[in-house]
């Protein structure tokens, strides 16, 4: 089977399950809306304005949201035994890598597509831009290429999800500081071509992610 | 006494040595900084303890990685000794290099803390290292353990070059000692400055060599305990 028919049949196998159950995507939706929520009570009285805190509100909601679905991601393969399944598969190591990271991607970017016109009625902000899709994009991707490794390494420890974030947060900060800057730059008015550095660190970390995970991963499904 | 020991002995004795020669130049040979108040003068000081313990720290992170990629090559069990030995010095360097700088900021920024892009990235990158042990300490299997703390090593390394880099790209307060075109000591504190340099190296190197014999001993102890059914 050829790389990429492998990694299409690894993602549809992962929405059709999705589909099933829609386990992942109830819990990261109502997950990701719960702290928008919180974080607008938690803010609420102290700053002038909201318009000021949207930015980071959007992206914790999504770190948070993101780190629940990664943990699921392969939670579930090895509770039922169908990772055993996956790495018996007649297939390269990168390509469940790929497959499973697509499948990631694609949930965090449906629950954010979701979230977002909420975000948007609650604060009155446009942020259905195609800058803003952008910058949430490029950093979503490099949430899922990290995530997918550090789902699979977090699986196998004693500490299950509690060991996620505390690997995946620290990784990911460039990515999360240069997204904040995005968004509230691009709130603020600014041309997206104003914001060339911060575009070009989240493009140089998804890239840098995704080869070190690419040749990292074998590694980590060895058994 | 065998033959490497006598000579890591040896080694001792010259960082050790090195060391306080170190230590002494900064404190009395040194030249003072112009145009500062006299606390910041003082406080210029730990610019030949804080520059070291910084670049250790890096150089350390460094050959955690070099460790860990030469570990997921070659599966030999040392490079992992290697790795988890020197981002333990590494983190010790790295709250070394956060503590003096510190002390240097109180009279320089009127601040102990601020949250400066440089002084940021630093903070993420002690974050991943302490990260690194949680990982360690949450896995069993010894050769599960290295296999995966390699893996991390090596994604944790990725921010190693920002943060060298933070105060170059962005706009910061943090000074820049080395640039393109000059280097931003006076002609007398030169001597001081890499004398501390390459006393800090070498003792880092000491560190090393008996963290990581340490390690290995562990190692070998664990195995014979398991051996016997301990």
């Amino acid at each position: 089977m050829n790389f990429w028919r492998a990694v299409g049949a690894i993602v549809w196998k992962d929405i059709r399950a999705e589909l099933r159950t829609k386990d992942i995507f109830s819990s990261m939706f109502v997950f990701a809306l719960l702290s928008v929520i919180v974080f607008n009570f938690a803010f609420e009285l102290r700053v002038p304005a909201m318009k000021m805190v949207v930015p980071g509100i959007v992206w914790i909601a999504i770190s948070f949201a993101g780190t629940l679905g990664l943990n699921r991601a392969f939670v579930i393969e090895q509770d039922k035994g169908s990772l055993a399944g996956l790495l018996l598969a007649p297939v390269d190591r990168s390509a469940i890598y790929f497959g499973k990271m697509i499948g990631n991607l694609l949930f965090m970017l449906v629950v954010e597509i979701i979230l977002l016109p909420l975000v948007m009625i609650f604060y009155n902000l446009s942020l259905l831009t195609p800058a803003h899709l952008l910058a949430l994009f490029l950093g979503t991707y490099g949430f899922a290429a990290v995530g997918t490794v550090f789902s699979a390494i977090a699986v196998n420890t004693r500490a299950r999800e509690v060991m996620l974030p505390i690997l995946l947060f620290p990784v990911l900060l460039p990515v999360l500081i240069a997204g904040v800057k995005l968004t509230g730059a691009l709130l603020d008015g600014e041309a997206l071509s104003t914001l060339g550095n911060w575009l070009q660190i989240i493009i140089v970390y998804d890239i840098g992610f995704t080869v070190v995970a690419y040749l990292t991963f074998s590694y980590v499904m060895e058994e | 006494m065998k033959r490497t020991d006598r000579i890591l002995l040896l080694l001792t004795v010259i960082s050790g040595a090195s060391i306080l020669a170190a230590a002494l130049g900064a404190f009395l040979l040194a030249p003072n900084a112009a145009g500062l108040t006299p606390d910041e003068t003082a406080a210029q000081r730990i610019i030949y303890f804080h520059v070291p313990a910084a670049w250790l720290s890096m150089l350390a992170f460094g050959v955690t990685t070099i460790g860990s990629i030469a570990y997921l090559i070659t599966s030999k069990r040392f490079w992992d000794s290697l790795a988890v030995s020197s981002a333990e010095i590494g983190i010790a360097f790295t709250l070394a290099a956060m503590a003096s700088g510190s002390l240097w900021a109180k009279p320089a920024w009127n601040t102990w803390w601020t949250w400066d892009p440089r002084l940021t990235t630093y903070t993420i990158m002690f974050l991943l290292y302490v990260a690194y042990f949680m990982l360690r300490s949450a896995l069993d299997d010894p050769a599960r353990r290295a296999r995966f703390a390699a893996v991390y090593g090596i994604f944790a390394f990725l921010s190693v070059p920002i943060t060298f880099m933070s105060i170059r790209w962005w706009r910061t307060i943090h000074p820049i000692l080395l640039d393109s075109k000059n280097f931003g000591l006076s002609r007398g504190m030169l001597p001081v400055f890499f004398l501390g340099l390459i006393a800090f190296t070498g003792f880092y190197f000491i560190l090393l060599a008996y963290r990581t014999r340490l390690e290995r001993t562990r190692e070998r102890v664990d195995a014979l305990k398991e051996q016997l059914g301990y």
